[in-house]
């Protein structure tokens, strides 16, 4: 198993470096200087000379790239344009909001996609099955943003309005108290929710089709215990590899859900640099988003393969 | 009627053993039209093929008149969808969004399938320092979630409708490079490469004349449920901004205009939002029909 995690990681380190040097790059795609790019458009002669000395602009790619990275190790990631703060210091700020909204949103699809697959596994091409799939199927269809907004009209204009209330049930926007968590959640969750009915409904319909399980039936053992304790512990391993890479995925999501509720997190931070063209920030919230994608992916497979002894011995 | 049925059951088998084989295609046709999901799905997508090819005849208004006097309109008889923050007609604006969200749908579909493709296929049938080349830049493009290096992309380029098609075909290339190269892999042991391998004929037709042709059914699959994936990106990127400059009737830029008026004019965001919706349901519902009929062991 060490061996396992070992090698895993090591395979990571040279996709690490390439997506630190598509992000690195990725000022080079912008029209014009990538010193004024990276200082902004109204900045002087003398600090675009510095930006160009500080980063090795006038130095061969490698060189700049060897640089860029020596700065990120530090932990140095430039200064936004916007808000002239470190942009380390501000992602640090709002990397937990976006965090801890994306982990209560796979929870909160967990909790509901898992239950929903299994009663369509167990009751498959009946109403019940049918039902929950073409919900599901809106789930994955739906835009992220959209359900959103959708939400808000419903919380903030038709449910006080059925209740007669002058005033939204749940803030349509910010962040400080668990009501304005209820939104963004739901909105984020939604999708991730259908893709694991959907996984959930495959992997138990496979394994309800397995001998062992004809066996355990044969044996009269109750149905409850055959669902639960037979089939879904051993559908859970391909369940837990899905779950853990929508965490990746999630957090992608969170750029569109925190612009649609204001929420302070890294992808609101984003979308804002970008209006701004404070391309250190975007640099430093893409790379860090990534960072994170790649290591919570590490995480999983290595999970994975605890659970299912076959995969490190392949 | 146990003597009729028994006369009648070897005439049946001989009709039956003498009929002629069906071929694979019309198999997974037989298959696609029996499956109520695909079909729906196929209806749905001819329909808004249709209202993006019709829009100019089916629209009762000019999409871009405004009227300042009916501004945040509701639906009504004479606008049935209401109007916009510009008084202009959202019905007319809608069909003329499906001509954008398919045409981007395809278009970035299209970059993903001629880059990624060939990628997949010279990488898997190479194999060695190629395939390991070519897979670990895969790899790193794979190493972002998608929404992320597209919106990267275009935040470097600039936001326009062109520059979001490219982003978000670019990001779908791995998808393809990865699926091509699995299928090449499978397919160029079979023994009827190694026969025509060692009849002596040369790499490139193999590739064309033998393995490409029997990699066609899972690219289908992936580019229908892709086009899904393309369109929703779209309007994600139009919502964020960063698609179709403001005038122009994308479905995403619709919703970010409207947002400004969620309360007070909600219908500006909800019906560009069911649009999307059901487009993108029937590429999926399609996807999902045609990954069941072309490959029998993937249906439960």
């Amino acid at each position: 198993m060490t061996t396992y995690i070992a090698r895993r990681f090591l395979w990571a380190i040279p996709v690490l470096l390439g997506a630190s040097f598509l992000v690195f790059w990725s000022i080079r795609w912008v029209p014009g200087d990538p010193a004024i790019a990276i200082a902004g458009e109204l900045a002087t002669p003398e600090l675009v000379a510095k930006v160009r000395a500080d980063l090795g602009l006038d130095q061969p790619l490698p060189i700049q790239f060897g640089i860029y990275l020596a700065r990120m190790v530090k932990g140095d990631m430039g200064t936004s344009i916007r808000s002239g703060l470190p942009v380390a210091e501000e992602i640090r700020i709002r990397l937990p909001r976006t965090l801890q909204l994306t982990f209560f949103s796979l929870l909160l699809a967990a909790l509901i996609g898992i239950p929903i697959g299994v009663l369509s596994a167990t009751r498959a091409n009946t109403w019940v099955d049918a039902t929950s799939m073409i919900i599901a199927l809106l789930g994955v269809s739906m835009p992220i943003f959209w359900l959103g907004l959708m939400l808000i009209i419903f919380f903030s204009l038709t449910l006080p309005g059925w209740l007669g209330l002058n005033q939204p049930i749940l803030p349509p926007t910010g962040a400080g108290t668990w009501r304005h968590f209820i939104m963004p959640t739901i909105a984020l969750a939604a999708a991730s929710m259908a893709i694991q009915a959907r996984m959930t409904r495959a992997c138990m319909l496979d394994v309800l089709r397995s001998d062992y399980i004809r066996t355990a039936r044969s044996k009269g053992v109750s149905e409850f215990s055959v669902v639960y304790n037979h089939a879904l512990r051993n559908a859970l391993i391909p369940i837990v590899t899905i779950i853990g890479l929508q965490f990746g995925t999630l957090l992608g999501g969170a750029v569109l859900t925190e612009t649609v509720f204001a929420w302070p997190g890294i992808g609101r931070l984003l979308v804002d640099s970008i209006g701004y063209r404070d391309y250190p920030m975007i640099q430093g919230t893409v790379l860090v988003i990534t960072v994170g994608f790649v290591l919570v992916n590490i995480l999983v497979d290595v999970l994975y393969a605890y659970l299912d002894p076959r995969i490190r011995y392949t | 009627m146990t003597a009729s049925t028994n006369s009648v059951a070897p005439a049946q088998t001989l009709n039956q053993t003498l009929r002629a084989p069906r071929s694979n295609f019309n198999m997974a046709m037989n298959r696609l039209m029996r499956s109520p999901g695909a079909v729906t799905g196929a209806i749905l997508v001819l329909l808004f093929l249709f209202i993006a090819l019709a829009a100019p005849i089916l629209a009762p208004h000019d999409y871009q008149a405004a009227d300042f006097s009916r501004v945040r309109q509701p639906p009504s008889a004479e606008h049935w969808m209401g109007t916009d923050e510009l008084g202009r007609d959202l019905f007319s604006r809608l069909l003329y969004g499906a001509r954008l969200s398919l045409l981007v749908g395809l278009i970035s579909v299209g970059i993903g399938v001629v880059v990624g493709a060939p990628l997949g296929l010279i990488s898997g049938y190479a194999g060695s320092h190629v395939d390991q080349v070519i897979m670990r830049i895969m790899d790193i493009m794979l190493a972002f979630p998608s929404i992320l290096l597209a919106i990267l992309m275009v935040a470097a380029f600039g936001p326009s409708l062109n520059n979001a098609m490219i982003a978000i075909g670019v990001v779908s290339i791995p998808i393809y490079a990865r699926l091509m190269r699995s299928s090449t892999l499978s397919i160029k042991e079979e023994l009827y490469i190694e026969a025509s391998r060692s009849m002596g004929t040369s790499s490139n037709r193999i590739l064309t004349r033998h393995i490409l042709p029997n990699t066609l059914a899972p690219i289908v699959v992936q580019s229908t449920l892709q086009i899904a994936v393309a369109i929703q990106a779209s309007a994600a990127l139009g919502f964020l901004g960063l698609g179709a400059p403001p005038d122009v009737p994308e479905w995403g830029n619709m919703l970010q205009k409207g947002r400004t008026y969620i309360l007070s004019a909600p219908h500006i965001v909800i019906f560009p939002g069911l649009a999307i919706m059901f487009v993108v349901l029937g590429f999926n519902l399609m996807g999902d029909g045609l990954r069941d009929a072309l490959d029998p062991r993937m249906s439960r």
